[in-house]
């Protein structure tokens, strides 16, 4: 930012005349009205860390979590969930999980994902 | 194992037996159980339950060894490097009143994508791994039964795997985490947009799990130039993360501000310090403090760094803290040492201790400058926030380098962090989730449709896969080692002689280390005084020596100068000449002697010494000295002339006489007890009277040398004595009828 002076006394002719309970109200007033949009773009978005993280919860290991996420990924998987793809194929080709996540490391059933999710253009 | 006996040695070894299969015992954060407590005759009000097992401070030796434990917890940051020495530390610690034992991480950890996996060797912290995590959780789950309170663990939720982590700390046991996006951000150029989305989720994991959350702002005081003029865009950084994190889910009594007195003296330390932690208290009383101690201005003296961090403590007392947690006196100068960690408990321990209630008695003024002041860095504050929206939100206000600018806002000098919103570590990283987006796990934040599958199942989406590792600990895997150069076993093979051998090296760190300090003065200028300290070093065969510490006393007359250095020999237990154990016998076999065979003593300091805690402890009834035994005393007074000691023996018919001496200058001492061996001879009395010398500095060996019957050191008992001098009342007696 540009240098500026300290111009504290004039800025704050509209907080001066607050109680402190009125001052502190909104204080955190403002405060939610910052976050909200970064809520709201946590709510809409995923991160890889994120997919992986999903998938630790899902029962794999951390090697796997990064091989299964780097696949997804490279095909624009992942906005549909990496732990949704891996459940979609275990449900459909009636695997476990894990036999689910072996295949997609290997780099077999990405096409029928693909198609399945409409996502092959 | 889990029978461990403050005697014995933690084994690292078996910590790691069968590691694949532990599960922790426990999740979520615990605070202390806060009361008034009633120890001997005093009552703490700021207080907590006392250990099972414990190192007391160590001026309660003459106060019945209690060991008082403040209301807060209380944090230690132990992460050397080498995680199977931090445990040998962290049970170190909770001895001394440490109940949060925070890891920090290997330098970089935060930029690696991913998780790590074994047991690397780290570099100023410890690379988090889920089998360092289970071996340290796995240790604490035996140390906490072993002191008798909970321990919680704590590292950091932080960097471009921050998700990952904390499904990882959720799943190991881990209770507490550093995280804050904005640290990501300022500290770490890790993208703005993809830190508050990882953000997002990993609080919500961290909110399942119960753990207790730390943020990152601390860090703008100890980057920015000027510390104490950043206490306006504290307080905005602190409600940033505080209010997201509650948004997101965690429980506000689980969100704790990571507040440190930015200033510390020379400046008005309490005048610039005590405004601000008002301020902050009353705009964000809804959440937890964790009081941290400064760092910004610690340079390598240990001393200073101590009393700035007493300051601090003071500043705790005068508003409130939750979790108290310690900087090692050594942080400005070296990652922390064993011995540095155990300081900086006993600091914080001692001053709460002391300070208990101090607000009971003391009000803080409710007008003039405290309130002024405190109000005038609360609208500060505000104006910032203002200012933030009418740029168009928080990464507006980051890439227009807002935050960490040296000018007290709304002066702006130009100089704050500024990060590119497009840019950074993970920029571009972030993907929108589509309409049928779903991830069939617990604790995930955000949309996520489960309904396209069963739309019973939108709370618990887990359930979709029969549950996922939260709920079913069975299903994680477990890495082992990854890298057959770099892990804990082959660290433990070449330290194993001194694990489980008969060697044993100084340490200040890393088990045989080697690691000495040496503290020296020199009669001449500090350039002079530095290189003489070096060869002087080297001359007592050290090796890597190095300054560490120099202070002049006088541009001319004097420098001190601190080194350390590597003392490169292995010491063998069996060849120690060890100090005697001193006899002791039962009180009643003691009091039936006495009884049957009556003795009186003389006692007193010696000469020109004033101390006489020592002498009254061993014989005042109170203290369980030689009067609890029948032993009669004649208390002759502090700095006695040494001949008064053996007239006044003589004319009370006393047999024993108790010398006390302190003084150890220019060997005092030694030299006290050679002239009442002396007096005594003189006056033909020394063969019926038994001599007994006293004092922090005499050991048995030299006090007999210099004709004592027996001399006895720090930490002596009544009982000690009292049995001595039946043995040798028993020997004279026995002797005279031969």
């Amino acid at each position: 930012m540009k240098e500026r002076i300290d111009d504290f006394e004039t800025r704050r002719v509209h907080l001066k005349d607050m109680s402190d309970v009125e001052l502190r109200r909104y204080f955190l007033q403002l405060s939610e009205e910052m976050m909200d949009p970064l809520l709201e773009m946590a709510y809409t978005h995923t991160s890889k860390s994120i997919e992986r993280s999903v998938l630790l919860r899902m029962g794999f290991s951390s090697i796997e979590t990064k091989m299964i996420v780097d696949i997804l990924g490279e095909h624009n998987l992942l906005g549909k969930g990496a732990g949704h793809c891996v459940y979609l194929l275990s449900i459909n080709k009636k695997i476990s999980i894990q036999e689910a996540g072996q295949l997609i490391q290997n780099g077999e059933e990405i096409n029928y994902l693909m198609e399945l999710f409409n996502t092959n253009e | 194992m889990n029978n461990l006996k403050p005697n014995v040695k933690l084994d690292i070894r078996e910590i790691l037996k069968d590691i694949e299969n532990y599960h922790p015992k426990r999740r979520g954060w615990i605070w202390r159980n806060v009361s008034p407590q009633k120890i001997g005759e005093f009552t703490y009000m700021q207080a907590s339950p006392g250990l099972k097992n414990f190192v007391a401070l160590p001026s309660a030796r003459g106060l019945g060894n209690i060991d008082p434990q403040p209301d807060a917890v209380i944090t230690t940051e132990i992460a050397s490097g080498r995680f199977e020495d931090d445990i040998r530390r962290m049970r170190m610690a909770a001895y001394h009143g440490a109940d949060h034992i925070m890891v920090i991480r290997t330098a970089g950890q935060s930029h690696i994508d991913g998780l790590l996996e074994g047991t690397p060797q780290g570099i100023g912290g410890i690379p988090i791994t889920r089998k360092q995590l289970r071996a340290q959780r796995k240790a604490l789950d035996i140390i906490e039964e072993e002191v008798g309170r909970p321990i919680n663990y704590h590292s950091y939720v932080s960097g471009v795997a921050g998700p990952e982590i904390a499904v990882l700390f959720t799943e190991e046991g881990v209770n507490g985490a550093h995280q804050d996006p904005q640290y990501n951000i300022l500290y770490r150029n890790i993208n703005a947009i993809r830190s508050f989305v990882d953000a997002a989720e990993s609080k919500r994991i961290m909110a399942y799990a119960e753990m207790a959350q730390i943020d990152g702002a601390h860090n703008a005081n100890a980057t920015a130039r000027d510390a104490w003029k950043v206490m306006p865009e504290l307080l905005v950084q602190h409600i940033i993360n505080s209010k997201f994190s509650e948004k997101v889910g965690i429980r506000k009594d689980n969100i704790c501000l990571s507040t440190v007195p930015p200033a510390a003296s020379p400046t008005p330390d309490i005048k610039l310090n005590l405004p601000y932690a008002i301020a902050l208290r009353e705009f964000l009383s809804d959440y937890k403090m964790r009081a941290q101690m400064n760092t910004k201005y610690m340079d390598s003296s240990t001393r200073e760094a101590t009393v700035t961090h007493v300051l601090n403590l003071l500043i705790s007392r005068l508003t409130s803290a939750d979790i108290q947690s310690t900087i090692t006196p050594d942080e400005g100068r070296n990652v922390p040492w064993h011995i540095y960690n155990i300081e900086a408990l006993d600091t914080a321990k001692q001053a709460m201790v002391g300070m208990d209630d101090l607000l009971s008695m003391v009000n803080l003024r409710n007008d003039g400058y405290l309130q002024d002041k405190k109000r005038e860095i609360q609208e500060r504050s505000v104006l910032m926030m203002e200012e933030i929206i009418e740029m168009g939100g928080y990464f507006n206000a980051v890439e227009a380098g807002m935050f960490v600018d040296s000018g007290e806002y709304p002066a702006r000098n130009g100089d704050g962090i500024s990060r590119d919103i497009n840019g950074g570590v993970g920029a571009g990283s972030v993907i929108k989730r589509d309409k049928d987006y779903m991830a069939p796990v617990t604790a995930h934040y955000g949309y996520n449709n489960v309904k396209q599958y069963k739309k019973e199942y939108i709370d618990n989406p887990s359930k979709l896969i029969n549950g996922c590792t939260f709920e079913k600990p069975e299903m994680i895997k477990f890495i082992d080692e990854l890298d057959d150069t770099d892990n804990v076993y082959l660290r433990l093979d070449k330290t194993e002689k001194y694990r489980s051998g008969n060697l044993l090296k100084p340490e200040v760190e890393w088990l045989g280390d080697g690691t000495v300090v040496v503290d020296l003065f020199f009669p001449t200028n500090e350039r002079i005084a530095e290189a003489a300290a070096i060869e002087t070093g080297r001359k007592m065969n050290l090796v890597n020596v190095e300054v560490i510490h120099k202070e002049v006393l006088h541009p001319s007359e004097g420098s001190r100068i601190q080194i350390k250095g590597t003392f490169n020999f292995d010491l063998e237990v069996d060849k120690l000449v060890l100090p005697e154990i001193i006899k002791i016998h039962s009180e009643d076999e003691i009091l039936k002697y006495i009884r049957k065979n009556p003795i009186k003593v003389v006692a007193g300091t010696a000469g020109n010494d004033e101390h006489s805690v020592g002498i009254r402890e061993v014989l005042d009834i109170k203290h369980g000295g030689v009067e609890k035994f029948g032993i009669k005393y004649e208390y002759l007074g502090t700095s006695v002339p040494i001949e008064k000691f053996v007239d006044a023996a003589i004319e009370t018919k006393s047999k024993v006489i108790m010398m006390s001496t302190i003084i150890s200058h220019d060997g005092t001492h030694y030299k006290n007890m050679k002239k009442l061996h002396n007096y005594a001879v003189e006056k033909g009395v020394r063969d019926k009277l038994i001599l007994i010398a006293g004092g922090t500095q005499v050991t048995p060996e030299i006090a007999r040398k210099s004709n004592m019957d027996q001399g006895f050191g720090r930490g002596t008992k009544g009982i000690q004595i009292a049995s001595f001098i039946i043995d040798k009342h028993r020997e004279m007696t026995n002797k005279n009828e031969n």
